[in-house]
């Protein structure tokens, strides 16, 4: 096709927001009591956020690790795809980011989460909680029922959110490794709800831009340690 | 005519209440078929009602059971009503197997002629889509198959002459929308035996009035006709103002009738394919296969009205 050009994103949106919302809907009453196990696995993650090292970082990439894959599979691939074709290369980047957790955290020891002495540690910490407490309530607050609620470790927002907590935290390089893809599911996320026209459009994005620049202060600041 | 409308309106509304619809499915579209407005294929002569039924977002709903029961619900009522095409993709989702699901239910009405498409880059793996796409419908063969957005047409359309003339498909066609590569639609259009086209055309999308519809005429190329309310968007922007007085002339009882006719009042026009979820909607829809057409005066008169709101 030589004229991608002349698309809009609208032209891409193949299902309408009462489809993609019910998705949620269908999904959260097929995995109950499903959402429990991914609560309680976002909050061993801020837990183990409070007392940092080695271990404890390995746990957090090895769960959230856990958390990626299981959205790759059974909300990527096993469910959205059925309504956007577009969702099997969503699955893949989803698992792929899984395996980046794993062996980059969990077998090579190479996510090494911080503990709270900056502000910069703050938005990692903030998002983390943000991701666990605040963002499922967002829906029910834009006028959508309470079964639609997107949770930790099952819905991939708030998977994506937490995950950019973490590696806001984390003060080893190869953290970088694992930023492009919870950065660009924040676009594509973002882009579809404001195709969809939702209110909360805007959210993702928000994070995305957040983060960026969480990680940009943050190198300057230890490359201007490094300095002096 | 009105009359007749309505009385049709309570039976199928009551019928339905009872739940006694599937049975009598037949018989309703056969006494209906009367009133509907049908215009030939040019490339054989075949009867198409002038609205169809498209697939794109409204039936891409996924594994939701009680949303696959209320599509088939649409087709009920528009089989019920003398429809008979319905049009799908490989690109809407799960559409074509809700159509299949649909057809399943509805015990596969004889009355439909199948369109479906094929769209993908690889001329070699065309074969494997339409083998796919034919078994979620779960038809024998499709009526008509085009190239969609004219993706690979250079390889898929060959192809879909040669299942042609094999009496593995009817029709054959092209399709694009939004006014996407018309110069190429028209060049395939004057050097391909097409059975159809399909193009983006309403009463604010006009530019195929120019060139398409004329050649289609001129070739003898049956036309579909795509996006008639522009996805819902044109029907939200009308339907605050007051229908036009002389709505009620051609028999229009609310806009999308008088938005359809417009379309289908085009001599070159084979038919318009809207979609939707709503049976109400679908029943509307073909409401604008009856009665009296606009002639040339009233459909400038239309067009300049709607633009004007």
């Amino acid at each position: 096709m030589s004229e991608w050009w002349t698309y809009t994103l609208s032209d891409f949106l193949l299902f309408s927001p009462r489809t993609y919302y019910r998705l949620f809907e269908l999904y959260n009453a097929e995995i109950w009591p499903g959402q429990v196990l991914g609560l309680l696995t976002g909050l061993a993650i801020l837990a183990l956020l409070r007392n940092p090292g080695p271990w404890q970082s390995r746990v957090i990439s090895a769960l959230l690790g856990a958390s990626w894959l299981w959205v790759a599979w059974a909300y990527h691939h096993a469910r959205y795809a059925s309504i956007n074709w577009a969702a099997t290369y969503f699955a893949i980047a989803f698992a792929v980011e899984a395996l980046l957790l794993i062996v980059i955290g969990l077998v090579g020891r190479g996510l090494v989460v911080r503990g709270v002495s900056h502000w910069i540690n703050w938005v990692g910490v903030g998002l983390v909680v943000f991701a666990l407490a605040a963002q499922p309530l967002i829906g029910p607050l834009a006028g959508r029922p309470w079964p639609q609620v997107e949770i930790f470790g099952i819905a991939p927002d708030p998977t994506v959110v937490a995950t950019l907590g973490v590696i806001v935290l984390a003060c080893s390089w190869p953290k970088w490794l694992l930023l492009p893809i919870p950065i660009l599911w924040c676009v594509v996320s973002g882009a579809t709800a404001w195709v969809m026209q939702s209110s909360d459009a805007a959210l993702m994005p928000a994070v995305a831009i957040l983060v960026v620049f969480a990680g940009t202060v943050s190198a300057l600041v230890r490359w201007a340690r490094l300095r002096a | 005519m009105k009359v007749a409308l309505v009385s049709r309106r309570r039976l199928l509304g009551s019928l339905a209440a009872t739940g006694v619809m599937a049975g009598v499915d037949a018989q309703i579209g056969a006494a209906q078929s009367d009133a509907v407005i049908t215009r030939p294929i040019p490339s054989s002569g075949e009867l198409l009602p002038l609205v169809g039924l498209g697939t794109w977002i409204t039936f891409n709903v996924g594994y939701d059971e009680m949303a696959r029961d209320s599509c088939a619900e649409v087709m009920r009522s528009f089989f019920a009503a003398g429809g008979r095409m319905i049009d799908s993709s490989p690109m809407y989702g799960s559409s074509q197997a809700v159509v299949g699901h649909g057809l399943n239910k509805l015990g596969r009405p004889t009355a439909l002629f199948s369109a479906d498409k094929v769209w993908i880059s690889s001329g070699s793996r065309g074969p494997a889509q339409i083998e796919s796409s034919r078994r979620h419908w779960a038809v024998p063969r499709f009526d008509l198959l085009q190239v969609h957005n004219l993706l690979a047409w250079q390889e898929h359309l060959p192809r879909l002459l040669a299942m042609k003339s094999s009496g593995q498909l009817r029709y054959v066609g092209i399709t694009t929308s939004e006014g996407r590569r018309h110069r190429e639609v028209e060049q395939i259009m004057s050097s391909q035996p097409l059975d159809f086209v399909q193009v983006t055309y309403n009463a604010l999308d006009r530019e195929v009035e120019a060139r398409i519809l004329p050649l289609a005429q001129e070739r003898r190329i049956a036309v579909i006709v795509n996006r008639p309310f522009r996805e819902g968007a044109l029907i939200r922007s009308v339907a605050r103002h007051r229908l036009p007085s002389w709505a009620g002339e051609l028999g229009c009882a609310n806009w999308a009738q008088v938005l359809l006719k417009f379309i289908v009042s085009h001599p070159a026009v084979t038919c318009a394919i809207p979609a939707t979820t709503s049976v109400a909607h679908v029943r509307e829809n073909m409401g604008a296969a009856q009665g009296p057409l606009p002639d040339e005066a009233m459909r400038r008169r239309m067009a300049a009205h709607v633009e004007q709101l």
